[in-house]
């Protein structure tokens, strides 16, 4: 069982502080909902907490050590979803993800088809079946449910619970509300 | 490293656009020098190992816009960053792979292009030998550039005014190599330029990519 902890982060884009005194702990099981208007920083926290963005200030801790120390083992801990799918048009859902993944997200159905033919919706839905194939204790997902209809947003929460009850922790940035239980919400 | 090699060589085999028109450029453009300077053989000959090297250099530079920018735009840079490999082996994964779709098909053409400019038949062996480790050396500098201009305006037109000085060395000793009546100092030259760019050349568009994914 791991155990995520931020102490008062700071992070600069450009000239600019878009975060600082963040703090969070994440149990296992655990989740934390990121919330705030356009810009507020929901991503440049995710992206910090990834290792992406360097910290300005403050330490990322897995376990109670320095989770950034070795970014090559920080890596092997998360899932990433970022702001785009990283789908390629030219590949098929199933040169993607597993044919068992894509059952996740209900995309089975087109496991053969090149991506480019697939809608905005079922991109997102094949994203997050990597996330959930992944295997990765810490999912960080930057507007997970954008384009999903109510029926994919569902299985979504379903992904997520599963994730969280195998002990997974998850950070998400959304404007959703959503269902799930425990959650953390941490206004940007 | 490997899966992402294969990766990228499955991506330009399904859309092979680039490599293709890499390689039409390099045979439009060396023969374009045949009718600029005239049919006389002599001529010919005498320009045809720096004709297929500056053409080599050239068509190279083509496809190296979009090495990084598609992972880019649709957000794979960041999974890649983020796949446990350090980002200096992305960098020369995506060397290899355009290496292996771009450098290696010119290499196979060149003796084509070399024979239409009538290169006399005792220099064809010392310039694929030259040509080996040039194309190499395109694929590690262009792929250095290529991370250096990414997500930069008017990344196209930077990246050749970065990427051509730099390759300047290399087109003066591969050519020479080609052409010289004492080849081997030239090739050590180019073998040295090659062993120099190998470990510095990731390690520095490896820095770029961390920059850019910030």
């Amino acid at each position: 069982m791991h155990l995520l902890t931020s102490e008062k982060l700071a992070v600069f884009r450009g000239e600019r502080l878009v975060l600082s005194g963040i703090s969070l702990v994440l149990k296992p099981g655990g989740m934390v909902v990121l919330r705030g208007a356009n810009g507020a920083g929901k991503s440049t926290l995710l992206r910090a907490l990834a290792g992406l963005t360097p910290l300005a200030a403050g330490q990322l801790l897995w376990n109670g050590a320095p989770a950034l120390a070795d970014r090559a083992a920080h890596a092997q801990r998360l899932a990433w979803l970022g702001h785009q799918d990283a789908v390629k048009p030219a590949l098929t859902a199933a040169e993607h993800v597993p044919v068992s993944a894509l059952a996740l997200v209900g995309l089975e159905r087109f496991a053969a088809l090149p991506a480019r033919m697939l809608s905005a919706g079922q991109k997102r839905r094949l994203a997050l079946a990597r996330v959930a194939a992944s295997g990765r204790a810490l999912w960080l997902l930057d507007e997970p449910t954008t384009g999903l209809d109510a029926e994919s947003v569902a299985r979504f929460e379903t992904l997520c619970a599963t994730h969280r009850a195998g002990g997974g922790m998850i950070v998400a940035s959304t404007h959703l509300p959503l269902t799930a239980r425990d959650v953390q919400e941490i206004r940007l | 490293m490997k899966a992402l090699i294969a990766r990228d060589l499955m991506l330009t085999l399904r859309q092979g656009a680039d490599s293709v028109a890499a390689l039409v450029f390099f045979l439009i453009a060396g023969s374009l020098f045949a009718f600029a300077v005239g049919p006389s053989p002599a001529l010919l000959a005498h320009l045809a190992a720096g004709v297929v090297w500056v053409c080599a250099l050239l068509a190279a530079l083509l496809p190296l816009d979009r090495l990084f920018a598609p992972d880019f735009e649709d957000g794979t840079l960041d999974l890649l960053l983020l796949s446990g490999l350090p980002a200096y082996e992305v960098a020369l994964a995506k060397t290899i792979a355009h290496w292996l779709t771009t450098g290696l098909p010119l290499l196979i053409a060149a003796p084509l292009l070399a024979v239409m400019l009538r290169l006399p038949q005792g220099e064809m062996a010392l310039l694929i030998a030259s040509l080996i480790p040039g194309t190499a050396i395109f694929s590690l500098l262009g792929t250095l550039a290529a991370s250096v201009t990414l997500g930069a305006r008017r990344a196209s037109i930077l990246m050749p005014l970065i990427t051509l000085p730099l390759m300047i060395p290399a087109l003066i000793f591969g050519s020479a190599a080609a052409a010289s009546p004492h080849p081997a100092a030239p090739l050590y030259m180019l073998g040295a330029i090659f062993c120099a760019a190998l470990p510095l050349a990731p390690l520095g568009a490896g820095a770029a990519l961390r920059a850019a994914g910030e």
